[in-house]
C-alpha cells in the first residue's frame, strides 16, 4: 500500500493543518511517512505545496515523482491546477472554488471551473460556505480533507482522532467544529459523486 | 512511539542529545528551524542550553568555538550563504582544532528556493579539511548529529554537516535515543592551542594536514558510507547524501540492480570508490548542489569517459535533484501525462497586506524629479521583494549588507541620490561597518532602515537591533540632524516624500529609520517593541 498526495495553496491558507491531521492519523496506524513543506520566501503570498508520501513499506524520496501522484487536494482552484503534471491517469482532484485574489491577472473563474469539470475524477466544493455555515470558517480545510478521505487509506476513526488530537488544545468546541466540517466534506463527496454516476 | 519531525527537527533533537550547551545561529532559509526547535524545546529549556540568536553568523561561530574552548559541546548552525559570513573563523578553527565538540551546521539552498545563489558547502569542509556528514534522510539527520560530536572530539576538529532544503523542510518518523550529560568545564591542555600566532599557526598547520589520513581511515570504515552489490554492472553508482532515495525511488522496494555506493561521511573512501571502478562499466555520480564527487573522482582530461554526472549532462548540471531527473539519468522514460493548463497563472511571493515596506516604497517611488536619476541600493530580507512589481523600487539585491556599501561606491562613482535601503537585523549582522564607512568620509548619500523590528523573511525572530537603531547610529557617529525618523503609513506618504527628499539632498550622509512593527508580529511582541523604543527615546 501506497498513497501520494499533493496539498496545494497559498502561502498563509493553512495547507499543513491538513498535513498534519493525515500525518497523524499514518504514524499512529503504524505506517510510514514523509511529507515536504515549503518554508521562507514562498510563504509570504507565493504558491505552496506539500507532498505527503504514505506506506507500509520504506518510502524513499520526499519528493513524489511526475505522474504519482494519487490526489491532489487544493485550498485554491487555481492552484490545484499547478501540479496536474504529477496527478496520475484518473487520479482525484479535490478543491474549494473560492479564489485567492493576490494577483494582478487572475483567470476567469467560470473558465477555471469547466477546466477543474473537465476531469471526471474531480470535486469542486464551496468548502468555505460549508464550513462557515457549520460556524467554523476556519474549518474550510478539514471539509476538503473530509471530502477526500474515502480515497485515503487511514479509516475515518483514525483521521477523526488525529483531528482530536491536534485541535485539543484550542478546546472542545473547536474539536466538535472541525469533526463536523470532516463529515460535511465527507457528505457532499458522496453526494457529487452519486450524481456524476447518474 | 516515533516523533514526526523534520529533518531540522530531528538534527537538532540530535544535537539536544548529544549533549550540548548551547547552540548559536542567525536564522536563514533553510536552517531556521534547527535553532527554533531547540529554543521550544523544554528539556533544552531545563538544561539551560544557550540558544538565543546571535547578531550574525560570524559572531555565531565565534560564540560556539568561545563555548568549545570551555570544553562544553556547542552547535552552530546557518544556510550556506551564510557561512560565507563566518568564513574567517571556519577555516581558522580547522587550524586550531576544538576543545568540547564542536558541529557546524550548514543548510544549502540548491535550486535557490530562497537563497540568491546554490553554492555546496562541501567545498568548504574540503577546503577547511575537516570532516564532512550528509544525512540522506531524518533518522540520519538525528543519528549523524549525535555521532558528529564524537567524531569532533575524536580527531580535535569541528565537523560539518551539510544539509539541503529538501531534507531540512521535510518530515518522517524518527526513532530517538539517550541523551548524553552535557561535559563540564575543561579547559584545553595546550595552552597555545588557539593561540594562532604564526610561530604557533604553523605547528598547528602541520598537525592538522598529519591527521588527514586517520580521517580518511575513519571514512573508510564509516557505517556511513555503505557499498551495496549488485548484479548489473554496466553502472556503478555513488550517491552522496539524500540523492540516494531519489535513486531508490526509481526501483520497486528499492530494488536496485546497480551496486550503489551510498555516501555520507567525507573525505571520500578510497577503498569503495576504486572497487566501483574496477568493477563496473560507467560510474553514476548523484549528488545535490555542485559536482563535488564527480569533479574529485573524474579524470581531468576526460579520457576514460567513466565518470557520469552533472558535468557530462547526465544529470541537469543546475538545481536540485528528483526522483524524475534522476530516472533520466538512469535512462527510464519519465511521461508527463498532463501540462498545466495554460489559464494557471504564476503567483510569487509578495510582500504582506499592511507591511510597511510597502508605504516606504510607495514614497521612495513618488519622489519626483529626483527618482529619474536615483539608484536604489537594496538588501537581503523581506524588502527585496521591492524588486518585483508592482514597486520596481531596488535596483541591487547582492548579499547581507551590501546595500550601504555598494550605494558609497556608486556615490563616489558620481551617482546621486544614492539610496540604500536595508532592514533592521540586516542593518546589525552587516551594515554598522559599511555605515562607519560611509561616515568617515561623509559620502553623499542616503541610508533607510527599513525597521520592522523583526527578522521578518525567516519567521519574525527577534532582531537584535529592536530599539537600539538610533542611538547605534548616533554612536557610528551620524550627524544627529540627519538622522530621522519616520512611520510608514499611507496616511503620512506626503509628509515622508519631503522628508526622504531633503535628506537626499543633503551634501553628506544621512539616515532614515523608517519605523513600524511587521504585521506578522503578536500583540505582545508589538507591545514589547513600543517599550523597548521608548527606553531608546528617554
Amino acid at each position: 500500500m501506497k498513497i501520494n498526495i499533493i496539498l496545494a495553496g497559498v502561502g498563509g491558507q493553512g495547507i499543513l493543518t491538513i498535513a498534519a491531521v493525515i500525518d497523524t492519523a499514518a504514524l499512529a496506524s503504524n505506517l510510514n511517512i514523509k511529507q515536504s513543506e515549503v518554508h521562507g520566501m514562498s510563504q509570504r503570498g507565493g504558491a505552496v505545496q506539500s507532498h505527503v508520501r504514505i506506506s507500509d513499506k520504506e518510502v524513499y524520496s520526499d519528493l513524489i515523482p511526475i505522474g504519482k501522484a494519487d490526489m491532489i487536494i487544493s485550498v485554491e482552484p487555481m492552484e490545484l491546477l499547478r501540479y496536474l503534471p504529477f496527478l496520475k491517469k484518473d487520479g482525484l482532484l479535490v478543491t474549494d472554488s473560492n479564489p485567492f485574489l493576490n494577483i494582478a491577472i487572475y483567470p476567469e473563474l467560470e473558465k477555471l471551473y469547466t477546466e477543474i469539470k473537465s476531469y471526471p475524477n474531480s470535486l469542486l466544493i464551496d468548502a468555505q460556505k460549508i464550513a462557515k455555515d457549520l460556524g467554523n470558517s476556519r474549518a474550510t480545510n478539514i471539509v476538503l480533507l473530509g471530502a477526500a478521505s474515502h480515497q485515503l487509506p487511514l479509516s475515518d476513526e483514525s483521521l477523526q482522532q488525529a483531528i482530536k488530537t491536534l485541535f485539543e488544545r484550542k478546546g472542545e468546541k473547536i474539536v466538535t467544529k472541525n469533526l463536523e466540517a470532516f463529515n460535511a466534506g465527507k457528505e457532499i463527496a458522496k453526494e457529487i459523486f452519486s450524481q456524476k454516476v447518474v | 512511539m516515533k516523533k514526526l519531525l523534520l529533518g531540522n527537527e530531528a538534527l537538532a533533537q540530535g544535537a539536544i542529545d548529544a549533549g550540548i550547551s548551547g547552540v548559536y545561529a542567525y536564522p536563514g532559509t533553510p536552517s531556521t528551524e534547527i535553532t527554533e526547535y531547540i529554543q521550544k524545546s523544554k528539556i533544552a529549556q531545563e538544561l539551560n542550553i544557550h540558544s538565543n540568536w546571535s547578531v550574525n553568523e560570524k559572531t555565531a561561530m565565534e560564540a560556539a568555538l568561545g563555548m568549545s574552548y570551555a570544553g562544553k559541546r556547542s552547535l552552530t548552525v546557518m544556510k550556506h550563504v551564510g557561512l560565507n559570513v563566518a568564513a574567517d573563523v571556519f577555516m581558522n578553527m580547522s587550524v586550531s582544532g576544538i576543545n568540547g565538540g564542536l558541529v557546524v551546521v550548514v543548510a544549502d539552498d540548491p535550486s535557490m528556493h530562497s537563497s540568491q545563489n546554490e553554492q555546496d558547502s562541501r567545498y568548504y569542509g574540503k577546503f577547511a579539511m575537516i570532516p564532512i556528514l550528509e544525512p540522506s534522510n531524518q533518522q540520519e539527520s538525528y543519528d549523524i548529529t549525535k555521532y558528529a560530536f564524537e567524531l569532533s572530539e575524536k580527531f580535535g576538529l569541528p565537523v560539518l554537516i551539510r544539509m539541503v532544503t529538501r531534507l531540512s523542510h521535510s518530515r518522517a518518523g524518527v526513532t530517538t535515543g539517550e541523551r548524553v550529560a552535557q561535559n563540564e568545564i575543561k579547559l584545553p591542555k595546550n595552552a597555545r592551542q588557539f593561540q594562532l600566532i604564526p610561530m604557533h599557526a604553523r605547528g598547528l598547520y602541520n598537525q592538522l594536514i598529519d591527521i588527514q589520513p586517520d580521517m580518511q581511515a575513519h571514512s573508510e570504515n564509516s557505517i556511513y558510507n555503505k557499498l551495496t552489490k549488485g548484479t548489473d554492472t554496466s553502472f556503478g553508482i555513488i550517491t552522496a547524501g539524500i540523492a540516494y532515495n531519489y535513486l531508490m525511488e526509481n526501483f520497486d522496494d528499492g530494488n536496485c540492480p546497480y551496486p550503489v555506493l551510498k555516501i555520507s561521511q567525507y573525505p571520500l573512501p578510497k577503498k569503495a570508490v576504486k572497487h566501483l571502478f574496477d568493477t563496473c562499466e560507467k560510474i553514476l555520480v548523484l549528488e545535490d548542489g555542485y559536482p563535488f564527487i564527480e569533479e574529485m573522482i573524474s579524470d581531468f582530461l576526460n579520457e576514460n569517459k567513466k565518470v557520469i554526472g552533472r558535468l557530462t549532462g547526465d544529470v541537469p548540471r543546475v538545481g536540485e535533484l528528483n526522483p524524475d531527473n534522476i530516472g533520466k539519468a538512469l535512462g527510464f522514460k519519465v511521461t508527463e501525462l498532463k501540462e498545466v493548463p495554460k489559464i494557471v497563472a504564476g503567483r510569487p511571493p509578495e510582500l504582506c497586506v499592511g507591511c510597511g515596506h510597502r508605504d516606504l516604497f510607495n514614497a521612495v517611488n513618488t519622489l519626483g524629479e529626483e527618482a529619474k536619476t536615483q539608484k536604489v541600493f537594496g538588501d537581503i530580507g523581506c524588502y527585496a521583494l521591492g524588486a518585483l512589481p508592482p514597486f520596481n523600487s531596488i535596483n541591487t539585491l547582492i548579499d547581507m549588507g551590501a546595500s550601504i556599501t555598494m550605494a558609497k561606491g556608486a556615490s563616489d562613482a558620481g551617482i546621486h541620490p544614492a539610496i540604500a535601503i536595508i532592514g533592521d537585523s540586516t542593518f546589525t549582522h552587516s551594515g554598522m561597518t559599511g555605515l562607519l564607512e560611509a561616515v568617515v568620509e561623509n559620502t553623499k548619500m542616503t541610508v533607510i532602515i527599513s525597521d520592522n523590528s523583526a527578522i521578518a523573511m525567516t519567521g519574525a525572530q527577534d532582531s537584535s537591533a529592536s530599539g537600539r537603531l538610533v542611538n547605534i547610529c548616533k554612536g557610528i557617529g551620524v550627524d544627529p540632524k540627519h538622522l530621522k525618523v519616520l512611520t510608514p503609513l499611507h496616511k503620512n506618504l506626503d509628509e515622508n516624500i519631503d522628508l526622504i527628499r531633503n535628506e537626499i539632498n543633503y551634501n553628506g550622509v544621512s539616515v532614515i529609520i523608517s519605523q513600524r512593527p511587521c504585521v506578522q508580529l503578536s500583540k505582545e511582541k508589538k507591545d514589547n517593541i513600543k517599550h523597548l523604543l521608548e527606553i531608546a527615546i528617554n
